[in-house]
């Protein structure tokens, strides 16, 4: 019987503010955190959680993983220590890019002070792995820990790696995430240069009028726990992790396969991980990046995975509210859903009006939805795709 | 511009730097082990590089681990400023 995995703790930071409710419960009301075309956390405030010397040895992108981290550990009643021996404890913190603000104050210093003045700190502020490094270490998780790097599917594959890691008996706990700190000079000017990023400042996936994403910056954490044990132990469960899948497009690299046929591919195997026909599906939360590329090639993977079960189907983006976290942007979404299908809300794409020809699916326009049809538990899928051709494609129940 | 070390002006130098790198101020003192204040090799590395900037007394790695207290690191500088 192999092993079934429940989310017992969610955390998160996003441009709605500090915390998985803020994010969820803000998105739902149709608050946009969106401010001058950027979604920048501007609430967060780490000084409340992390010592002094936590804060200088953490890039921004580490500070915002431990703090959503902390969050979903306290939820999950972790807060003094794992119920389980910590070597049987993973940690997996998947990012797009890493600590991208060090490599750029220290380039800054190497250009102005020379080699000598480089602070001893540079390195372990910048590498990717830092996020699931320092979560580990502040925690004491001694099972497998490292980092998915996968631009923006990186925290869908670290969640989807978690669960194989329980599944295959590696772990009996594994805490997994995104984390991204990316509104930086360099970063903001290559993907302006890729013409990816909003001229308009706005997010407004699927929408016709759509040209491009906002970048966002945040953080989502989640507990994952083997079922079984999580129960013995009267853990209250938030909902199930059912299925993770995963494919490359093998295409272009960067711009997804029109058809979608690499999408359709992780769809389906999340699908049939989970063991959940298409019909069977109450909401999807899509990777909508308001991009005019992936919304369409999105939307045509939608039609091939799913089938006339497509059609009528709530399918939102969060992106529409906190713009698009790349490597956290999965971790952050998981989190929506999770808290979504508990209460069997669909929230909305905000600031979706003007349908485009092809782009005919249900995308939750104006406001939030109650998911009809529901007996018994909800199930979704949650879409991140990533520059690479990556994707990744996680199915969530409540 | 360096500063010329003596005791005193390592001492303010140094425990200012410790002071930045988390522990409470009030801490702080000659005898106190860097163990006991939380200060690894890693802070130790910066450490250094302030008291290179400030006295331009180089230490290496191999200097900095034989110190125990944030005394010993003061006496350290001050008589190689003066050697």
């Amino acid at each position: 019987m192999r092993r079934r995995v429940v989310i017992t703790g969610v955390g998160a930071v996003s441009a709605l503010g500090d915390g998985a409710s803020a994010l969820y419960e803000r998105w739902k009301a149709g608050a946009c955190g969106i401010e001058s075309g950027l979604g920048a956390c501007r609430e967060f405030e780490p000084t409340s959680v992390l010592s002094k010397k936590e804060l200088r040895r953490t890039d921004r992108f580490v500070q915002l993983a431990l703090v959503a981290g902390q969050e979903a550990l306290a939820q999950a009643g972790w807060e003094d220590a794992p119920p389980v021996d910590p070597a049987r404890v993973g940690c997996v913190i998947g990012t797009g890019i890493g600590g991208i603000s060090t490599i750029e104050s220290q380039h800054e210093v190497l250009r102005e002070s020379g080699p000598r003045r480089m602070s001893p700190l540079g390195i372990p502020l910048m590498m990717g792995n830092a996020a699931a490094a320092n979560l580990a270490l502040r925690h004491g998780f001694k099972g497998p820990a490292f980092s998915t790097v996968s631009a923006c599917a990186a925290g869908a594959d670290a969640i989807g790696t978690a669960l194989r890691q329980i599944r295959a008996g590696d772990a009996d706990a594994v805490v997994a995430g995104g984390a991204e700190a990316g509104i930086t000079p360099l970063a903001c000017a290559c993907f302006g240069a890729m013409e990816a990023l909003s001229e308009s400042g706005i997010s407004r996936p699927f929408d016709a009028r759509r040209d491009g994403f906002v970048m966002g910056e945040g953080a989502g954490v989640l507990v994952l726990e083997n079922a079984e044990l999580a129960e013995e132990r009267g853990a209250q469960v938030l909902g199930e992790l059912l299925g993770y899948g995963a494919s490359a497009d093998a295409y272009h690299l960067t711009a997804p396969d029109p058809s979608g046929s690499g999408a359709v591919c992780a769809i389906t195997r999340a699908l049939d991980d989970a063991g959940v026909a298409a019909g069977d599906l109450h909401y999807v939360n899509a990777h909508g990046t308001s991009t005019p590329l992936n919304d369409r090639a999105e939307t045509e993977a939608l039609k091939s995975a799913l089938g006339d079960a497509a059609n009528g189907l709530p399918i939102s983006s969060t992106k529409s509210a906190v713009g698009h976290l790349l490597g956290a942007a999965g971790a952050v979404e998981a989190v929506a859903t999770v808290l979504a299908l508990r209460d069997r809300v669909a929230p909305p794409t905000l600031g979706y009006e003007v349908p485009e020809e092809g782009l005919d699916l249900d995308y939750v326009p104006g406001s939030a939805r109650g998911l009809t049809s529901v007996n018994g538990r909800a199930v979704a899928i949650s879409n991140s795709f990533g520059f690479g051709g990556h994707n990744a494609v996680l199915c969530l129940a409540s | 511009m360096q500063a010329t070390a003596t005791q005193e002006s390592v001492e303010a130098a140094i425990f200012r730097e410790l002071a930045r790198l988390g522990p409470e101020p009030e801490y702080v003192k000659r005898d106190i082990t860097f163990d006991a204040l939380g200060i690894d090799s890693l802070d130790l590395v910066e450490v250094a590089q302030l008291v290179e900037e400030e006295f331009g007394v180089l230490l290496k790695g191999e200097d900095m681990e034989k110190l125990q207290t944030v005394g010993d690191a003061i006496d350290l500088v001050v008589a190689r400023a003066a050697s």
